[in-house]
């Protein structure tokens, strides 16, 4: 049996697809710190007992859980426009950023308040005993082991973001899958280059899984008994 | 020193402290008895305003606090005057024992972090833990994490420590050093508000002791006469049920 695989292709194909990895990071750690921090922001609030901002907090976590990130994206980069023509002037990368933010904030804002749920009240009371404020207690004691608390699923909230910036080919981001279609779509070896193309995801998501670890390591140092 | 008057405070609808009298003069160790939900938790963290009382007045060396008219800086203020030892210890479990030492100096009292940890090693050699000061509270036993909590409280220098249980979280094999280390600050006539179980510890080391029920404070006396000759009925009747008085 002649099977039609060009091993040679695959390898070749590889290092014109590396150039294009810094923009898939770009586009996942943007996301990551804007989805970090409005995550936290909700996260606040929902724990709090604001009257209008929680309910607005729980409405934006509700519907960003729910709607696919494909017509989110959609949404922002070909919708919003239409209705505020200051937008237009919006980049795709831009797009895609906000788009990816905002749907991993509402994910991250569940996480981050179960994260800071978990702190034991007794920790701030403690703080609050010798003379701490309520926001010194918050920044040297709870969010310290609420982090150690949240980093395995924010960790995995990365990883789901550095797949889904293949998304932003959609709209027309050349990033690492959008540069593989035009690869394969050329050479018509599609196999290769798709094969090529989930090769470097896997070893970027096993790299980060490392670094991931080391960091856990590290955080839970402190509770090892 | 410490002047409590009518302090009232209740869940709901369930009324915990009943209007409440107490005075503590400076240097002066008063241990609250009582039995379980009667209220001594709740009196010691109204104290220091952890709990919000409806009502009363907290007077505390120079800072005096109405309950009814609070604000946050008075709530801080009040906060200043008192330190506390959890029965859970409520270590900052992120922190070392130095650290939880230093933590308050450093970050509520702006104290430049050579000078904290100096207070610090000296406070956690009083209470015996010189080879701990860069453990973790995981990897400590209770009685030792209890005497970081006590180092910790003393770190403040307090005009006043509130104890509540420290001991009863314990094994038993670590008590005694806890209570030791109690009885140490104690003798340096430091005034001490403890809420505790160890009745023959209240009986040696407090000036006065107080027993409370349901919100009250049923009986104020010497420790002799409180467990010697306890006055009131519900006196008698708890004493003889832990199996201490006769
Ligand atoms: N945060 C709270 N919310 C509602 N009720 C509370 C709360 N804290 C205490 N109570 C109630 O107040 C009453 C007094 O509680 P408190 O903890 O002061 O008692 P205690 O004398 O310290 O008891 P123990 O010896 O068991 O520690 C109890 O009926 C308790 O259920
Ligand atoms: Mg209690």
């Amino acid at each position: 049996m002649n099977l039609n695989l060009d091993i040679g292709y695959l390898i070749d194909v590889i290092p014109t697809l590396l150039p294009f990895i810094p923009l898939t990071l770009i586009l996942a750690i943007v996301s990551m710190i804007i989805a970090v921090i409005a995550g936290l922001v909700l996260a606040l609030i929902l724990r709090s007992d604001i009257p209008v901002l929680k309910q607005l907090a729980t409405i934006y976590v509700s519907f960003f859980r729910a709607i696919p990130t494909l017509v989110q994206l959609f949404l922002i980069y070909y919708g919003l426009p239409q209705i505020f023509p200051a937008l237009a002037g919006m980049t795709a990368i831009a797009a895609a950023i906000i788009g990816l933010s905002l749907k991993q904030a509402a994910y991250l804002a569940e996480i981050f308040r179960a994260g800071l749920g978990s702190v034991d009240k007794g920790q701030v009371e403690a703080c609050l005993s010798v003379g701490m404020t309520r926001a010194q207690a918050f920044r040297r004691v709870v969010l310290p082991q609420a982090t150690r608390n949240a980093i395995p699923a924010t960790g995995n909230i990365f990883i789901g973001l550095i797949k889904e910036t293949s998304l932003a080919f959609t709209l027309g981001v050349v990033e690492l899958f959008a540069q593989g279609k035009i690869l394969a779509a050329s050479s018509l070896r599609f196999f290769e280059t798709y094969l090529a193309l989930a090769l470097i995801y896997w070893i970027m998501i096993i790299i980060y899984t490392f670094i991931q670890q080391a960091i856990e390591r590290r955080l839970e140092k402190p509770y090892l008994s | 020193m410490i002047t409590v008057k009518n302090l009232k405070k209740r869940f709901g609808n369930n009324v915990v402290l009943d209007g409440i009298d107490i005075h503590v003069n400076e240097g002066e160790v008063l241990a609250i008895i009582g039995p379980s939900g009667s209220g001594k938790s709740t009196l010691l963290r109204c104290l220091n305003l952890l709990e919000k009382p409806e009502e009363g007045i907290i007077q505390i060396a120079g800072t005096k606090v109405d309950a009814r008219k609070m604000n946050s800086k008075a709530i801080y203020q009040l906060r200043q005057q008192t330190a506390m030892v959890f029965q859970h210890y409520n270590l900052f479990k992120n922190k070392t024992a130095l650290e939880n030492v230093t933590e308050s100096l450093i970050i509520a009292k702006k104290m430049k972090k050579s000078e904290a940890e100096k207070i610090g090693k000296e406070l956690l050699e009083k209470v015996g833990l010189k080879d701990k000061f860069h453990q973790y509270p995981a990897t400590l036993s209770g009685g030792q994490q209890q005497r970081v909590g006590i180092a910790r409280a003393l770190a403040v220098n307090p005009s006043a420590i509130l104890f509540d249980e420290p001991t009863s979280a314990l094994d038993p094999e670590w008590v005694s050093e806890v209570l030791q280390v109690m009885k140490e600050i104690a003798e340096q006539k430091s005034t001490m508000i403890i809420v505790t179980h160890e009745m023959q510890f209240a009986e040696e080391v407090a000036d006065r002791v107080i027993f409370m029920a349901d919100g009250n404070i049923v009986e104020e006396n010497t420790p002799y006469e409180i467990f010697n000759r306890p006055q009131s009925p519900r006196t008698q009747q708890f004493l003889k049920k832990i199996g201490t008085g006769e």
